[in-house]
């Protein structure tokens, strides 16, 4: 937990942040959390059809990366893929219209909300097969180093990922091959309804596996959007320069189940209500009024967030279901579907 | 044109694509200081160097992941999984990322790549290193597959392959590698999704691929010869794009259909062909459609016993004359 002791020093001491950057850190942390709470409303009125992994709680480490990020970088994402997506700067009608499936939505209505994608924005999908993106942001980060570019690939998993093989594999890969990509891993105590702890050999389920790819050992609180930031700078500075990755584990807490399924009665009694203590957005906003950001500031950004989620919302709302005419389009590059003549 | 062995072709192929454009890049096991553990990419790290040519651990879904990952981003990876077999331990990365990237993202992400492996039977190696597993990958949507049977099909197929603009599944036969064959010199592409009539008879139209070409070849030969059936051979060379048309219109002239199969028989290839035959020229048939292929088993290893399992030209032969005399 050393790590985690150096971030909230750094805090503590007074860092570079800077207002604006925390503002845009405030601002992005709401967008996500309004964002998230109407994808469950939609879903509440039989709206959003299918599955859906909400990141409520989580939004800390998804906003910090989206601030700290180069609008040329790129972010892979789990399942659990609407913070990160948006956090890149996804259009909010796109991401909730895909939700919906309707044509306004991110892919046309042919994903849905596991693979949610902006290539122009850099968020280059959502996968829905646990460890399966990891290789492939290792893929992407060794495509900017063979072209010089100091673009760097993030990839965002959870705890439960860890004890895949693919996720293995491609540290052991990415350590080797010296790539620019930073693995982070979404500690959120549970893998999907199991306990993370009942189920791995190791306290840190990311962070103590690190030294077994000659990595350090980094866990941050992932409720700290400061700390997440700074420890993002770090390390995707250091990658850049040719540094190789880096494996950040980030503890934080999801405030609701695993997926639109789960009611998550799993959950030791006093849990939750502990987490909610230290919700991420709370902790933050405190944070902006004790540094001396008006409270009029704050609503102002409140307010005008909420006004973005609504807009979103009824654009989503007005658009049509997806033309049947796409149906068989898009399976290859020719636009179409055809495999014989 | 140039002697060259199919696997000296594959070297060639890759070479000829790397040579042309910088974005060609090559991983795999064993492919760089090694060669490949087939000697098919002899020479390729000598020519363009450890940044293009690359050694990886034995780490097949990262390897795929990450020749995923670079196409997105503006590179065109080769790819090479060893054996066909191992397909099954990256499966994930090609049968649900890869063939389903484009359409999932609406288009948003192309994946130009090839991944190159070694397919079949043949060096009795057993059951995990010699399925031919083309017909798994036909099986998914999204994925094109390409299965050459001669030297210079190989060259000019793989570079058809890295250009293409999708995921490429390219099956090289394993006991074909030795083969030697003319292969034209200087810069040859081929088209994917075209078959090859390699002979014409009055009496039966075969389909084979890769190593079942030649002894398809084999038996049409004896066929003719001396029991006085004649054959048309077609080598299909890729699965998807299939080359329908060809097909039908030389069932439609002999009015007979067989497949050859290095497959086993549930779902394979030829099931596919033999259901679009019947349904698209079934009154141009004079008789059943039959399907030549391995049996329905785990391949066995002793050369005995791979020897009787995989389609033979004895078996070819003796199987038509049973349905055609």
């Amino acid at each position: 937990m050393e790590a985690k002791v150096k971030g909230k020093k750094a805090v503590a001491a007074g860092d570079d942040i800077g207002r604006e950057t925390r503002l845009a850190l405030y601002r992005l942390q709401l967008e996500l959390r309004y964002c998230e709470k109407r994808a469950y409303d939609l879903f509440l009125q039989n709206l959003v059809k299918g599955t859906s992994h909400l990141s409520l709680g989580q939004e800390g480490i998804a906003a910090a990366f989206g601030v700290a990020m180069r609008p040329d970088d790129w972010t892979f994402c789990t399942y659990r893929g609407h913070a990160h997506t948006l956090a890149r700067g996804a259009s909010m009608t796109g991401v909730l219209g895909e939700l919906m499936g309707r044509e306004c939505g991110l892919l046309g209505g042919k994903g849905g909300s596991m693979h949610l994608t902006d290539v122009t924005k850099g968020a280059m999908g959502s996968y829905a097969i646990i460890g399966a993106h990891l290789p492939v942001a290792a893929g992407a980060a060794w495509s900017a180093q063979y072209r010089g570019t100091e673009q760097v690939a993030v990839c965002f998993f959870g705890d439960g990922t860890t004890n895949i093989g693919a996720f293995h594999e491609a540290l052991n890969f990415s350590v080797v091959w010296k790539l620019p990509v930073i693995f982070v891993c979404e500690n959120n105590l549970y893998m999907e309804y199991t306990p993370i702890s009942a189920v791995t050999a190791v306290e840190h389920p990311a962070a103590d596996r690190a030294s077994a790819y000659n990595l350090e050992k980094v866990v941050v609180d992932g409720n700290d959007a400061d700390e997440v930031y700074l420890t993002a700078v770090k390390y995707m500075n250091r990658a850049r320069k040719g540094g190789g990755p880096a494996l950040i584990e980030a503890m934080t807490y999801r405030h609701s189940g695993h997926s639109r399924a789960d009611p998550a009665k799993y959950r030791p009694e006093g849990e939750l209500e502990k987490w909610l203590k230290r919700d991420p957005i709370n902790i933050y906003r405190e944070r902006l009024v004790k540094l001396g950001v008006a409270d009029a500031t704050l609503k102002d950004i409140e307010s005008d967030t909420m006004r973005k989620v609504d807009e979103a919302t009824a654009a989503a709302k007005a658009s049509s279901p997806p033309s049947l005419d796409v149906i068989e389009k898009q399976v290859w590059a020719d636009g179409g579907a055809a495999w014989r003549n | 044109m140039a002697e060259l062995t199919y696997r000296d072709a594959v070297a060639a192929g890759i070479a000829q694509e790397m040579a042309r454009d910088e974005s060609v890049v090559f991983l795999g096991e064993d492919v760089a200081h090694a060669g490949g553990v087939f000697k098919a990419t002899v020479g390729l790290l000598d020519k363009f160097g450890p940044k293009r040519v690359r050694d990886c651990p034995i780490s097949e879904q990262a390897i795929i992941g990450a020749a995923m990952g670079a196409a997105m981003t503006g590179l065109k990876p080769i790819a090479e999984i060893m054996f066909s077999d191992f397909l099954a331990v990256c499966w994930d990365m090609i049968a649900n990322e890869i063939a389903k990237t484009r359409y999932m993202t609406n288009g948003q992400i192309a994946l130009p790549l090839v991944i190159r492996t070694a397919n079949g039977a043949g060096s009795r190696f057993g059951a995990q290193h010699s399925q031919a597993v083309e017909n798994w990958a036909m099986a998914v949507p999204g994925l094109k597959v390409v299965a050459p049977a001669f030297p210079a099909d190989v060259k000019g197929l793989l570079a058809a392959a890295v250009r293409d603009p999708d995921p490429v599944l390219f099956f090289e036969q394993k006991s074909l590698y030795s083969m030697k064959g003319e292969v034209p010199d200087g810069e040859y592409v081929d088209q994917l999704g075209k078959a090859k009539v390699l002979r014409r008879g009055k009496d039966c139209t075969i389909v084979a691929l890769a190593l079942m070409v030649h002894r398809a070849l084999g038996a049409a030969e004896i066929l003719e010869r001396e029991h006085g059936i004649a054959c048309t051979v077609i080598d299909l060379r890729s699965l998807v794009p299939l080359d329908t048309q060809t097909i039908l219109s030389e069932v439609a002239k002999t009015g007979r259909l067989v497949t050859v199969e290095e497959n086993p028989r549930l779902c394979g290839w030829g099931a596919e062909i033999a259901s679009i035959v019947a349904d698209e020229c079934f009154w141009d048939l004079d008789g059943p459609i039959m399907r030549i292929t391995t049996p329905h088993i785990p391949l066995p290893s002793a050369d005995a016993l791979e020897d009787a399992t995989i389609p033979s030209v004895e078996r070819i032969v003796r199987e038509i004359r049973e349905k055609i005399d």
